[in-house]
């Protein structure tokens, strides 16, 4: 099934999503990735408004002349796992990223309502095309690192664990 | 004698790195078409389709490959009859520096392991140098990601293990890694030496062209055979499962010591790039 969607995310919307589901996400999201993760566990207050977003974790390449942006393709997310808990309990709605991440991240997840979707890793070109504009919101000097707010269109996903505690990586594997 | 010019060293390691990170070879191209027909399940196909969707745009310029455009690793073979004046490694770093400044390739390289500083232009490459007969300078570079560099790995065997413990090594790493590297794979193997020529000859192993097989009749029939076992792990394309985890396994020997088996595992996601350079 797929599923187009526009950010802020509800909790009914996430809800819908089922592991395996492809969803085309139109609108705005918001990157960060590891230094960008570890520096927003000292803000007093998120630079975005955090309820129903969506955080993408990318640190595309330079953007050459008359480009939005280089390749954008997702990094991996289990980096991510201890510093995202408290972004999900402030509101964030859905991850995109790729490979699996740790049980007790999934299980966070799922008290929180919140979805990983993972994007197709090494697609950086195709993914950085159905990126429209790019914004900086905050940390500049960590360059490809830094939070920016991306205006996406159809952006293709597709949903690695959801709300009910479906696993993509075990979909072959049981 | 013969002399080449090092400028030409640097030049040549620009325009390489610089097209390697947006044009994938043809027959990885091929490989990734045919895992689609061979694939059954919605999900996996879409994912594949993604991957060949992203080379064809790749290669028109706007955007490389993947955002990860790697560390470079070189493996610089010298002959002992060329003269150069001047440092090979400080041509090569020059080459990389210029491709990912001009070439808006990303720059991931810290300076060391706990400051991690970005040295800003993705400088220094590794870079490995043998000295071989004649007078060309045959330069293997690739840029290899971390995704799938971050799940290789070196294990000391016992002699005892023999074939079957290297395949099963070979198999429970994969698995492990799961969607991580970035599958379909191209996996290398390195077995002998010791530790660290393990992982020297596995690296080697990954560069080798996708339908080049051993020469060895026992290496050639372990190839095979785990291509066939890791693709029926089932992992699929990042790890979604499907019908194609890998697209080749290559192994590289080398003599060992008595009492060793070390067995290197290197790891090569779908955007595997690289190429040979000869002057
Ligand atoms: S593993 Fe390879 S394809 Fe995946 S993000 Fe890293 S470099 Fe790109």
């Amino acid at each position: 099934m797929t599923h187009h969607l526009t950010p802020p995310i509800s909790i009914e919307e996430a809800k819908k999503l089922q592991t395996g589901d492809k969803v085309l996400i139109t609108g705005t999201i918001y990157t960060a990735r590891d230094a960008a993760h570890a520096r927003l566990m000292n803000e007093k207050e998120i630079p975005f408004d955090i309820e129903g977003s969506v955080i993408y974790y990318v640190g595309p390449t330079p953007a050459r002349n008359g480009e939005v942006i280089g390749a954008a393709g997702p990094t991996s997310s289990y980096r991510m796992d201890e510093l995202a808990v408290p972004l999900m309990e402030k509101g964030l709605r859905m991850m995109i990223g790729k490979g699996d991440r740790s049980e007790t991240f999934r299980e966070k997840m799922i008290e929180n309502h919140a979805v990983y979707l993972i994007a197709t890793g090494g697609a950086g070109a195709l993914l950085a095309s159905k990126i429209k504009k790019r914004t900086l919101i905050k940390y500049e000097e960590l360059g490809p690192e830094a939070i920016y707010k991306l205006e996406v269109e159809n952006f293709p996903c597709f949903v690695a664990y959801d709300v009910h505690g479906n696993n993509i990586f075990k979909r072959s594997h049981s | 004698m013969r002399e080449i010019d090092l400028s030409e060293v640097t030049e040549k390691i620009k325009e390489t790195l610089i097209r390697i990170n947006h044009e994938l070879d043809d027959s990885l191209v091929t490989a990734f078409n045919r895992a689609k027909d061979k694939e059954k399940d919605d999900l996996s196909r879409s994912i594949l389709d993604d991957i060949i969707q992203n080379q064809d745009i790749a290669r028109k310029g706007s955007a490389p490959l993947c955002q990860d455009t790697g560390m470079v690793v070189v493996f610089a073979e010298i002959g002992s009859d060329l003269f150069y004046e001047g440092n090979l490694d400080e041509a090569i770093n020059k080459g990389v520096s210029e491709a990912y400044t001009d070439g808006y390739l990303r720059k991931s390289v810290v300076n060391d392991p706990f400051d991690r500083i970005n040295t800003k232009d993705n400088t220094p490459a590794i870079i490995h140098h043998k000295i071989v007969d004649g007078s060309q300078l045959k330069l293997n570079l690739a840029s290899k990601g971390a995704g799938s560099e971050n799940m290789s790995k070196v294990v000391m065997l016992k002699p005892s293990d023999g074939i079957e413990g290297v395949k099963q090594l070979v198999l429970d790493t994969i698995f492990d890694a799961g969607g991580k590297p970035c599958p379909p794979l191209i996996v290398g193997v390195g077995i002998g030496g010791n530790l660290e020529k393990s992982a020297l000859i596995a690296k080697e192993a990954v560069l080798r062209d996708l339908d080049d097989e051993s020469d060895n009749e026992t290496i050639r029939a372990m190839e095979r055979d785990l291509y066939e076992a890791i693709n029926r792990l089932g992992v699929g394309p990042m790890g979604v499962g499907g019908e194609t985890t890998c697209l080749a396994v290559k192994i590289n020997t080398f003599p060992m010591h008595i009492a060793s088996l070390p067995v290197a595992i290197n790891i090569q996601c779908h955007s595997s790039r690289h190429e040979v350079i000869v002057l």
